[in-house]
Order: structure tokens, then C-alpha cells, then sequence
């Protein structure tokens, strides 16, 4: 411990848990890395890879049982491995922690500025005032609505990404030394990603503080960190800086989770073109509580929206949380009576509820969930699960049962051994994949995945998304793909739908949503996803503010009105926006001209 | 196999589960066999004295009428453990039953269902049990049926609460999907979940049960003596608490282990140690 320049300094690191029987398990393995004053160090890393133990570590916390050996300091703080631990005092004060969901950091009974200021209050560092104070400054530099009033609701009031702030402010309050960023944007919406990395970036600069990112996701750690440290298993594979990372990794694990964060286009079969498709969706109305006299709902969640997926093609439908896209697979599927319109399978029209559909037309429609953790009964052994399926449409039972369930096993490439294991005991990946055998399990025509790959880091979402194509390509079987990621519904889908507050703003093939023109808010979606350079953020200069961000929401006009960059003053604001057709091929719900929009988006790239 | 299961289980046991278990298996086996061991007659008056001490005769002495405490203890053991056992059981396989009726069931039945265990749970309960008595007479059937219909709708509710809770899961909605009827998804993919916090309470049910059945007894409305349970028993003896005498030392001891065991034992069984 002699180098004084580093802020932080970690020296032959390792975590030790001990399983049920009680054998140790090392979870970290010699870890060093040195982390100089300012410096953003990011810590990436599939899940179990140990990564948040690592930042845990450095405030001298291990969870549960857990054991730390080896030599940290930071700053003159240390934790020697051998009961000295100088950083617990530091935690909270000096050394402050950003976790990923902040929805469940804050309690929903107090005002936010009074949790936000507790830190100083507690470390006794300012009065209350002058706390107070600091932090409407912060939430100014965080770029937070209204930062002088924020303060006073509640958290229920606020949405993710802006809680997310919040505790970065509540963080930020002490003025810390090191703050540690435990992936704090993996919840969140693209587009309300970018904005809070944005104001990350800016608030940790201006108060000159260090920071450890942690992450999974590689295009996001580009934006936010000096230097990378790659991990896996617990043990490092790679250090360096981030664009000598980016541009030349040196580790095969690296360049795996390169190629993972950039989903490739899968090859789409071809497809045998049929008179009828094999799923017609028309004019769906839908929401939820009571139906008024006109057939609308009192909380209406889709307008008017249709669309149709051919034998075996793939359909994307992308929008933000809120936009209605799983509501869309719910009403498909039958959970969920539409107010009006319909849904055709095979040009025969499907009863609205569950009751009214044949157990014929119920296999051929199978739903997948976004969380296998809640959609696997957690009682239930895999073979359990995917057997019923097979006995209920049909009848296969006894040895038969037992081949065919071995057989979907290899199907989604799980060993035949883990028919008997219980799904509590299998890993997110296992999980999922198990989910969609379930499904696969009655031989559907049609699979409607509501953020299957959300929930999963980026290495296992490739491998999914891979089975997904190969599914298909082998199968012939049909997906509707909801999801809020572009980039992963380009990868798989032939065709995509952009929903937006329950209305479709844009439909058309992939590759028309490569070129500009598209509809202003498709522009904002692909613009929000981070690219795999460092400088990428900072290009993305401040957003363009909507010219009519004062104005509600109203559903005779077009919903993205309140946050549209391009809005036209006298039009937008007046009358409903006409569907026009691209030459492209798409639709969109706008009032700009093909023309006013590709000036619009083509300025952009350009300058 | 099954039974090496089972040893396998209690081995896992932490060391209150096994505690608990020891004092089950011990009141179950008074219960049963209690009776046929006793050495006097339970309504026989076998002492002149009153509260007497432990002797050879008496291994716990006698009660307040001269009476002797191990043979009454046992006898009261049994319609302590039995009784509260029938209710409990019924009162939570009726209670638990309606629930997931409930949650599966359309919303009126839900409503339906609901507000009569609302009305049931806001009737006092040794009201309730006092007119049944007195309009049917009191007999160990009765007691049982005002007993397992007096603690039905609190394990309704915590019951409902906990299907409405599962019946959101994705799980249930696929199930839902796949076309599975109500029968199926309430008993395949709800119950088996809800069997942890429903056995916590049981035991707590098994307590109050045990509590309400000495009330009853005590004012007269439960067992007519010279039959007693044990709350009974510890009532009928108030008078030797000044003397420290054995009769209701004893029998406030029996209380206290049969409710405080069944539940450590429950809490060991559904601490996820043992599955």
C-alpha cells in the first residue's frame, strides 16, 4: 500500500461463501485493480459473475455469511482482511451506493427530500437547510422537472427514471469520495436511459467524485467509465481502458460480450405466401374496468390497433413500458376481452375470452412471459410442468410422455437429466428457455413472447434470441415479439409495429427502419440506444425540446404530441394525425409529410 | 423408502423443530392412549386431601375435589387434542376451500362469499357458541361444528389473500391460457404454494381453538363435567394457585406445551430447511 496517486486501491480480493453443506464457495478470486482520483472504473460482467459483490466490498459490506480476504483502501480507508474494516465508518458518507431498483429504495410514505437529505443528516454534515438546499442544486444538475417543488411528493408520484435520479442525489448528498453505480439503468426504458446517464455523467464530473459502474451491459458501461475490468466466474479476464477495450479486446470473453450487445440480423426463412394469414388483428379497442355506452373502457390502454403475422413469420412490436404492447398479447391470447374489434386465426374469427375458444384454438395460440421466475410454478418439477401440457392437448402420457418431454429438452438444448429437477433450482437462462418449451410443448402455430429477453443479461439474450430464429427456421412456427429493445426485435422480426400510448405510430418491414424517414418517435427510440463507442453520449447532444411539452395528453390528438421534438405548431395541436404511407412501404401516424420528416431526421445524422 | 424420508426430515430438523416434534408426538400419544393408562377413574374421588402432593400413589397429587391430576390430566388431553384437531382441520378445509372458490370463481361468487364471511366473523363468538348451545344442547359434536365455524372466515381471508395474490402470477395466467379449468388451477398451481404461510395458521388457529374450548368450558357451556379438557381442568383448580398446588401447575404446563410445540414444530417444517 504505497502508491498514494491511486483513490482506491484493491489487492489480491476474494469473496468466500459457504454453500448449504458447508464447503466454501469462492465467489471472487483474487481481484486486484487500482482506481485512480475522477476515474470512472466499470465492473462488467454476466449475472454471477461476482461483479456486485466486488462493489459491495469496497464499502466494506459482504452479504450474509460471505468472508472478504485480501487488502482494500480507498482513499485512507482501509479493510486489511484481517478485522481492520476502517470502511464500514465510510459507508453512507464518503463512500456512497446507487442500486438498481429505485422504486424499492425509497419509502413510499415520505416525502423524497427528506430521504434524499437523511445521509448528511445522519453523518451530521450540514444543517438542515443547507442540505435542503444542496439538494434542489442537485436535482437542478440531474436535470429533474421542477427541481424546487420535486422535493416535496411523494414517490408514488414520480416515475423510474426520475426516482432513479433521486437517489442518485441522495447519494451524492455527502458529497462522497467514490459513488458506486450498481446497474442503475438495466430497469429503465431506452429512451429514459440515456437521460439518466446523461445526468450521471454530468453530476459525478461536477463533483469531481470516483465511480464504479456495474453492469451487464457493454454499450452503456462505453458511455459511463475510463476503464473497463472485465469478469467472469469471479475472476477478472480483462483490464483496460475503455476504447482500447472497445476497439481491441484481447479476451475471448470480451469479445463474446461485444458480439452479445450487438444483436446480428438472423437470416428469416422464406415463406410460403398464403391467401390468408394466419393471425388477423383488427381495430382492437381494449383497456381495463367498465365499458361506457360508445364501447370504450374507463382506462383504455389500446386504440385501433391491427395488424397480421403470415405462417411462421415474425413480428416485432416495440414501445416503452405503458405503450400497451403486452396488453396486445393478452388479448390474443384470450386473457383479456377487447372492447371492440377482432382477432382471426386462419381467417376463422377467435371467441374474445378463454370460455369461448375451442382447446384446439387454445393450443395453437400459446403466450410466453416476460419473468420465468414467476411464470414457473416454483412447486413443480420441469418435467412436471411441460408434461401437463403434453397430457392436456394431447393425452400423451406414461413412457411416451416422458420421451417426448426429453425430446422438447433437447429442443431448447437443456439435458434430459434436468426433467426431474424443481424450476426454484435452475438459472434465469435454464428458466426461460423451460418457459418456452412449455409452450413449444403444444406444438403451437403462433407464440406470442412478451419480453422474453428483457429480464435477461446480454450473453443469455443472444443465446435465446438464437434459439428463437433456430425455432422457427426448424418449426415453422409463428412469434408475435413484444419487447421495449429495437435492436432485439430487429434482430428476429420480419416485420415491426411501434405502439405508443396505445396506438400504432409506425408499421412496415425491418428494413425500413434502418433508413430515415420514420415517425418521430421510432427516431427517438433508435436514437436512445447506446452504441458500443465512448463518445456516443456525448454526441447525443441535449435533446431538442418539444415545443409543446406544457400541453396533456389527449387521445383525439396524437399522443406523442407532449414529447414530440418535430411538432407543428397550428396542426399537431388542432387535429388528429392522418396515417400516411411511406415509399418505404411503412405507415405512419403522422402529420408531417415523407419529406418534412427525412429533412428532419437526415439534419440530425448529418450535423 | 418413505419412511427413510422421513427420518431423513426430522434429522434435518432444527433443534426447536425437534423439540416441537418430541412434545406433538408425546400429546398425540396422551390422546390416544392416555385413557387406557390412567390409574384411577377420572371422576373418582381417590384422596381425602385436597391438593395433595406427588406420592407413589399419586404421582401428581390430587385436584380440588380429591381427585387424581394424571388421570384427569390424560383424560383431557384427549378431548383437548381431539377436539381442536377435528375443528381445526375443518375450519381450515372449509375456510381454504372457499378461498380459492373465490379466487377462481367469477367476481360475484367472490363478493358473495366474502361479505357472508364478513357477517360470520363480526358475530362474538361465545355469543354465537351460547345460542347454539342453549337452542341444540351441548354435545362434543356440537362443539366442534361452533368451533370450526367460528374460526372459518379468518382463515378465509388469509386464505383469499393469498390465492388473489398467486392468481396474478404468470404461472396462473398461463395455465389460464392453455385452457386449464378452475378445479385444476386451484388445486395444482395454487394450493401447493399456499401451504407454507397456511400451515402457520393452523397452528395459530389450533391455539386459539384450544383458548376458545377452555372459555366455553369454563362458563359452562363447553364439557359437563365431570368430563373436562384441559382449560377445564386449570379453571376448575383456581382456587390451589395460592398453594402452588401441582393439579394446575400441571395442567397449565400441558396447555403450554401442546400450543407452543405444534407451532415450533410447524415453523421448523416451513422454514424452507426441510422441504
Amino acid at each position: 500500500m504505497k502508491d498514494t496517486t491511486q483513490h482506491v486501491e484493491v489487492r489480491d480480493l476474494s469473496v468466500t461463501v459457504r454453500r448449504e453443506d458447508g464447503t466454501p464457495l469462492r465467489i471472487v478470486e483474487d481481484v486486484s485493480f487500482d482506481i485512480a482520483p475522477r476515474e470512472t472504473l466499470a465492473l462488467i460482467g454476466e449475472s454471477g459473475s461476482g461483479k456486485t459483490t466486488i462493489a459491495l466490498a469496497l464499502m466494506g459490506y459482504a452479504r450474509g455469511s460471505a468472508e472478504i480476504t485480501g487488502q482494500i483502501r480507498v482513499g485512507q480507508a482501509t479493510l486489511d482482511g484481517a478485522g481492520g474494516n476502517a470502511l464500514k465508518a465510510q459507508r453512507g458518507h464518503r463512500i456512497s451506493y446507487v442500486a438498481q431498483s429505485a422504486a424499492a429504495a425509497f419509502n413510499p410514505s415520505r416525502r423524497v427530500i427528506d430521504q434524499v437529505i437523511e445521509p448528511a443528516l445522519i453523518h451530521g454534515i450540514e444543517p438542515e437547510e443547507a442540505a435542503r438546499k444542496r439538494a434542489v442544486s442537485l436535482f437542478r444538475s440531474l436535470a429533474l422537472p421542477n427541481p424546487e417543488t420535486i422535493g416535496q411528493r411523494y414517490p408514488h408520484e414520480l416515475s423510474g427514471g426520475q426516482l432513479q435520479r433521486l437517489m442518485a442525489a441522495m447519494a451524492l448528498i455527502t458529497q462522497p469520495e467514490l459513488v458506486i453505480f450498481d446497474e442503475p439503468t438495466t430497469a429503465l426504458d431506452v429512451t429514459t436511459q440515456v437521460e439518466v446517464l446523461q445526468a450521471f455523467r454530468r453530476v459525478v464530473r461536477e463533483q469531481g467524485a470516483t465511480g464504479v459502474y456495474v453492469s451487464h451491459d457493454l454499450a452503456v458501461v462505453a458511455q459511463m467509465a475510463d476503464r473497463v475490468l472485465v469478469l467472469k466466474r469471479g475472476k477478472v479476464r480483462e483490464q483496460n481502458a475503455v476504447d482500447v477495450i472497445l476497439q481491441s479486446p484481447a479476451d475471448d470473453y470480451t469479445r463474446m460480450l461485444m458480439s452479445a450487445a450487438m444483436p446480428v440480423v438472423m437470416a428469416a426463412p422464406v415463406l410460403p405466401d398464403a391467401p390468408v394469414p394466419l393471425l388477423e388483428v383488427e381495430g382492437i379497442h381494449a383497456g381495463y374496468g367498465p365499458i361506457d355506452k360508445e364501447g370504450r373502457p374507463a382506462h383504455p390502454v389500446l386504440s385501433d390497433v391491427g395488424f397480421s403475422i403470415g405462417r411462421g413469420a415474425a413480428l416485432g412490436v416495440i414501445g416503452e413500458s405503458g405503450s400497451g404492447k403486452s396488453t396486445v398479447a393478452r388479448v390474443v391470447a384470450g386473457l383479456l376481452a377487447p372492447a371492440r374489434g377482432s382477432v382471426k386465426l386462419d381467417g376463422v374469427p377467435l371467441a374474445p375470452t378463454l370460455s369461448g375458444r375451442s382447446r384446439e384454438e387454445l393450443r395453437r395460440v400459446q403466450i410466453v412471459f416476460q419473468s420465468a421466475d414467476v411464470a414457473l410454478n416454483p412447486g413443480r418439477s420441469v418435467g412436471d410442468i411441460l408434461g401437463r401440457v403434453l397430457r392436456f392437448y394431447r393425452g400423451t402420457r406414461g413412457e411416451e410422455a416422458r420421451r417426448r418431454v426429453a425430446e422438447l429438452l433437447d429442443l431448447i438444448k437443456l439435458p434430459a437429466s434436468i426433467a426431474s429437477r424443481r424450476c426454484d433450482e435452475l438459472s434465469g437462462g435454464q428458466k426461460q428457455r423451460v418457459n418456452l418449451a412449455r409452450a413449444l410443448a403444444a406444438e403451437p402455430d403462433i407464440i406470442l413472447c412478451d419480453e422474453v429477453t428483457s429480464a435477461l443479461d446480454t450473453v443469455v439474450r443472444g443465446a435465446i434470441l438464437d434459439l428463437l430464429a433456430e425455432l422457427r427456421r426448424d418449426l415453422g412456427v409463428a412469434y408475435l415479439f413484444i419487447s421495449h429493445d429495437i435492436e432485439t426485435v430487429k434482430a428476429l422480426c420480419d416485420d415491426i409495429v411501434v405502439l405508443y400510448k396505445g396506438t400504432r405510430v409506425e408499421s412496415g418491414v425491418r428494413d425500413s427502419y434502418n433508413v430515415p424517414p420514420v415517425h418521430p418517435y421510432t427516431d427517438l427510440l433508435i436514437s436512445s440506444v447506446p452504441e458500443l463507442r465512448s463518445d456516443w453520449l456525448s454526441d447525443e447532444s441535449e435533446r431538442a425540446a418539444a415545443p409543446f411539452a406544457h400541453l396533456r395528453e389527449r387521445p383525439d390528438l396524437c399522443r406523442f404530441l407532449p414529447r414530440c421534438p418535430v411538432a407543428i405548431a397550428g396542426t399537431c395541436e388542432v387535429s388528429a394525425p392522418p396515417v400516411r404511407q411511406l415509399s418505404s412501404g411503412n405507415a405512419v401516424l403522422c402529420h408531417h409529410t415523407e419529406e418534412t420528416l427525412r429533412r428532419t431526421q437526415s439534419e440530425k445524422i448529418l450535423g | 423408502m418413505k419412511i427413510a424420508a422421513l427420518f431423513t426430515t426430522i434429522r434435518n430438523l432444527p433443534l426447536s423443530g425437534k423439540i416441537g416434534l418430541a412434545f406433538v408426538v408425546f400429546w398425540l400419544l396422551a390422546a390416544a392412549f392416555g385413557p387406557m393408562l390412567a390409574p384411577h377413574p377420572p371422576g373418582a374421588f381417590v384422596s381425602e386431601e385436597v391438593f395433595a402432593d406427588a406420592s407413589s400413589r399419586l404421582w401428581l397429587g390430587s385436584d380440588f375435589l380429591g381427585r387424581d391430576v394424571l388421570s384427569r390430566l390424560l383424560m383431557g388431553a384427549r378431548f383437548t387434542v381431539g377436539l381442536s384437531a377435528v375443528a381445526v382441520t375443518l375450519a381450515v378445509g372449509i375456510g381454504t376451500g372457499l378461498a380459492l372458490t373465490a379466487a377462481v370463481g367469477p367476481h360475484w361468487v367472490d363478493e358473495l362469499l366474502s361479505r357472508a364471511m364478513d357477517t360470520l366473523i363480526s358475530i362474538p363468538s361465545k355469543i354465537f357458541a351460547l345460542v347454539l348451545i342453549a337452542a341444540f344442547g351441548s354435545s362434543e359434536l356440537l362443539l366442534i361444528v361452533i368451533l370450526a365455524v367460528i374460526y372459518v372466515p379468518g382463515n378465509f381471508r388469509i386464505a383469499r389473500s393469498l390465492a388473489v395474490g398467486l392468481a396474478r402470477l404468470d404461472y396462473v395466467e398461463v395455465a389460464r391460457a392453455r385452457g386449464e379449468g378452475r378445479l385444476y388451477i386451484a388445486l395444482s398451481e395454487m394450493l401447493p404454494n399456499m401451504i407454507r404461510p397456511l400451515a402457520a395458521d393452523i397452528g395459530l388457529r389450533f391455539v386459539f381453538i384450544v383458548l376458545l374450548l377452555s372459555g366455553l368450558s369454563f362458563l359452562g357451556l363447553g364439557l359437563a363435567p365431570p368430563d373436562a379438557d384441559l382449560g377445564s381442568l386449570v379453571r376448575e383448580n383456581t382456587s390451589g394457585l395460592a398453594e402452588g398446588a401441582l393439579a394446575i401447575f400441571v395442567r397449565a404446563t400441558a396447555i403450554a406445551t401442546l400450543t407452543v410445540s405444534v407451532n415450533l414444530l410447524i415453523d421448523a417444517l416451513t422454514q424452507g430447511k426441510v422441504r
